[in-house]
């Protein structure tokens, strides 16, 4: 006797469980990173510190830890749902926001801001955002603009376009470098290289709308993902406006991944590792993959900030040095596996 | 599901709009009870030559920290860094417990000196000039900060003094036409610039009475044979560290370009002490001085160490 809901309790049980895990482990790490630092506070001392709310612990805790711990979180989840969705929508397990170039977009903005906008310096914590944000849409646009065929979106093209979308970038950006000035480089290195040492209360609230925006925009795409991932024409019969869905995620994405470069500059690897984590340890439905992975790379994004800020302290590593330390070797990993299932070579 | 997601997204979307009307600044609620009071207790110094110019005001016993370019004197690198003074992060320098904080006024990010204060902990900045006279304002600001005005004057006096005998030593082996310097910053030999009009060791050079032979560069940009050729220097001005990551005089020499110049048929080179010639602080006269001496008095290849 072959009874259905017992083939399927198994695999919905396991989302759900690895979904409950996520769910208990990304408050546990918000309150390490929170509680863990450079400058050293007793962790039981926190919610006396905080309740007498003045004195310099209290303003490490609230003025620098808090948003820091909270941004990070935020741009890990905006980075990985846009990693995930993309890798849904491209049918493609390597793809990562960075490669349609999203994440090039946003720089080219930053870096065209501090080095053509006048006395950038001293606005630069405030209008550089902004800047890389429209970077972020700008590129997007263009993308969608060249992708575009008389017979819907071709993904093979906007992929294309996005490889070479990225170099022209990277050529704008080199100009620029070559134009610039000692400390306009000294911006544009900090920027390249990320980090959320530069996140206070202000920033956070700035790119929060559009962040949700975006969580929102990309969240309810679980189920057109799933059918696209038959092929684009059975999706079609499914009943997904297949075009419909590929603006919305591509959209969502630009406005997602732009936010988090606005927020802390160039942050590699975690769009690409959080899906595949979260596909190793519950599996490819996207229903629970997008949340998932959401939480997953809020996990990993707090986490490698704590590595980040405490490992030389009072000095500081740069974030993306940590992600790519853990990120490339997986990269390599899932590339070799790939090579195996595929060639078995 | 979906009723679920419609539901997070409008609330959180609400949520969002309200904390986009009221942002929380930080910035409104300054810890109490800390300004004014013995501000100069505990110093980080975000700056090499903010570290020389306290520690030649006689607060180096105060200082609880330093950056990676504070190489001296040589005490300064007991002290823990807190990193590139580009790449700085509140906490890293809160977790010192400094009260008072001096560095140059481009520090990155920007945000970090806002957190800072928020904090509590006094903020001092100044603009990094390429100027004996930036030297003097420099020292002048510090000790003011630091409450030893007194022994500011005294160095700001010597530092008087000691361009005063540069300019009376100038007078008496007047060089019968200035000579053209070249400054070439290397950190190996693929990575070689030409630093003119407003980089630190040029102004030095200027400050020597050389002519800066990168007419036209700003700061510093990447080194090319051409432009090295073009630039005709008489002499070649080097850092100690750049030279030996250049391998010594003879790798030097042969960088595209040297061995054409008039500098690099004679050999005219003066290697000279990073933070020595690097630094317009209390040391700048006698810097100058050593540079003048190197570059018109002493033939062939010159190594100039701080004194």
């Amino acid at each position: 006797m072959v009874n259905q809901p017992q083939f399927s309790f198994p695999w919905t049980r396991r989302y759900r469980l690895a979904l409950l895990v996520l769910a208990i482990l990304l408050p546990t790490t918000l309150l390490l990173g929170a509680g863990i630092g450079a400058y050293k506070i007793a962790p039981l001392e926190i919610p006396a510190i905080l309740l007498k709310g003045e004195g310099v612990e209290y303003q490490v805790l609230t003025a620098l830890r808090f948003p820091r711990v909270l941004g990070a979180a935020l741009v890990g989840a905006l980075l990985a749902m846009a990693g995930a969705v993309l890798q849904g929508l491209f049918r493609n397990p390597l793809v990562d926001p960075g490669l349609i170039g999203v994440s090039s977009g946003a720089a080219l903005g930053a870096a065209l801001f501090i080095v053509l906008v006048p006395g950038s310096a001293s606005l630069e914590a405030y209008a550089l955002p902004v800047w890389a944000f429209l970077g972020g849409l700008l590129a997007t646009q263009a993308l969608w603009w060249i992708a575009r065929t008389p017979f819907g979106t071709q993904v093979a093209i906007l992929l294309l376009a996005g490889i070479a979308l990225n170099s022209l970038v990277g050529a704008a950006i080199g100009l620029l470098i070559s134009a610039s000035t000692d400390q306009q480089l000294r911006s544009l290195t900090f920027w390249t290289l990320g980090g959320f040492s530069g996140v206070t209360w202000r920033l956070l609230l700035a790119g929060l709308p559009f962040a949700l925006l975006a969580l929102c925009l990309l969240l309810p795409l679980a189920r057109g993902l799933n059918a696209l991932t038959l092929g684009e024409r059975e999706a079609f019969h499914l009943g997904v406006d297949a075009n419909a869905l590929k603006r919305q995620a591509v959209l969502g994405s630009a406005l997602g991944v732009g936010t988090a470069v606005a927020m802390a500059g160039g942050v590699g690897f975690i769009g690409l590792v959080a899906p595949h984590l979260f596909r190793l340890v519950a599996g490819p439905d996207h229903r629970y993959l997008l949340p998932g992975s959401a939480l997953l790379g809020s996990v990993l994004a707090v986490l490698a900030d704590l590595l980040a800020r405490t490992l030389v302290a009072p000095a500081e590593l740069p974030v993306g040095i940590l992600t790519a330390l853990l990120g490339g070797p997986f990269f390599l990993y899932l590339v070799m596996r790939f090579k195996k299932e595929v060639y078995r070579a | 599901m979906r009723t679920a997601i419609t539901l997070f997204c409008t609330g959180a979307l609400t949520l969002a709009g309200l904390a986009w009307a009221q942002p929380f600044r930080a910035g409104d609620t300054p810890a109490k009870g800390r300004q004014g009071t013995a501000s100069a207790e505990r110093i980080v110094s975000l700056d090499g030559i903010s570290t020389e110019i306290l520690f030649a005001l006689g607060m180096g016993d105060r200082l609880v920290g330093r950056d990676d370019s504070s190489l001296y004197p040589p005490q300064a690198l007991r002290l823990p860094s807190v990193g590139y003074q580009f790449r700085l992060s509140a906490e890293g320098i809160l977790s010192l417990r400094p009260t008072l904080v001096v560095g140059r006024d481009d520090v990155r990010p920007p945000q970090v000196l806002e957190q800072l204060k928020a904090a509590g902990v006094k903020v001092i900045l100044y603009q990094n000039e390429p100027t004996a006279e930036g030297a003097k304002r420099k020292i002048r600001l510090i000790a003011q900060a630091v409450g030893r005005t007194q022994e500011g004057e005294f160095l700001v006096r010597a530092l008087e003094r000691d361009l005063l005998a540069l300019k009376a030593f100038k007078a008496q082996n007047a060089p019968k036409g200035k000579l053209r310097g070249l400054f070439i910053y290397a950190r190996g030999t693929q990575t070689t610039f030409v630093c003119g009009e407003g980089a630190t060791p040029v102004g030095m050079m200027e400050l020597a009475g050389l002519e800066n032979a990168a007419q036209g560069i700003q700061e510093c940009k990447p080194m090319t044979a051409e432009s090295v050729v073009a630039a005709r220097p008489d002499v070649i001005v080097v850092f100690k560290r750049g030279l030996d990551s250049l391998g010594g005089l003879e790798g030097l020499l042969r960088l595209p370009g040297v061995a054409q110049t008039p500098a690099g048929q004679r050999r005219k080179v003066v290697a000279m002490d990073d933070n020595y010639l690097g630094s317009f602080g209390p040391r700048a006269g006698r810097a100058a001085l050593d540079l003048f001496r190197a570059a018109y008095l002493q033939e062939g290849f010159v190594e100039v160490a701080p004194r």
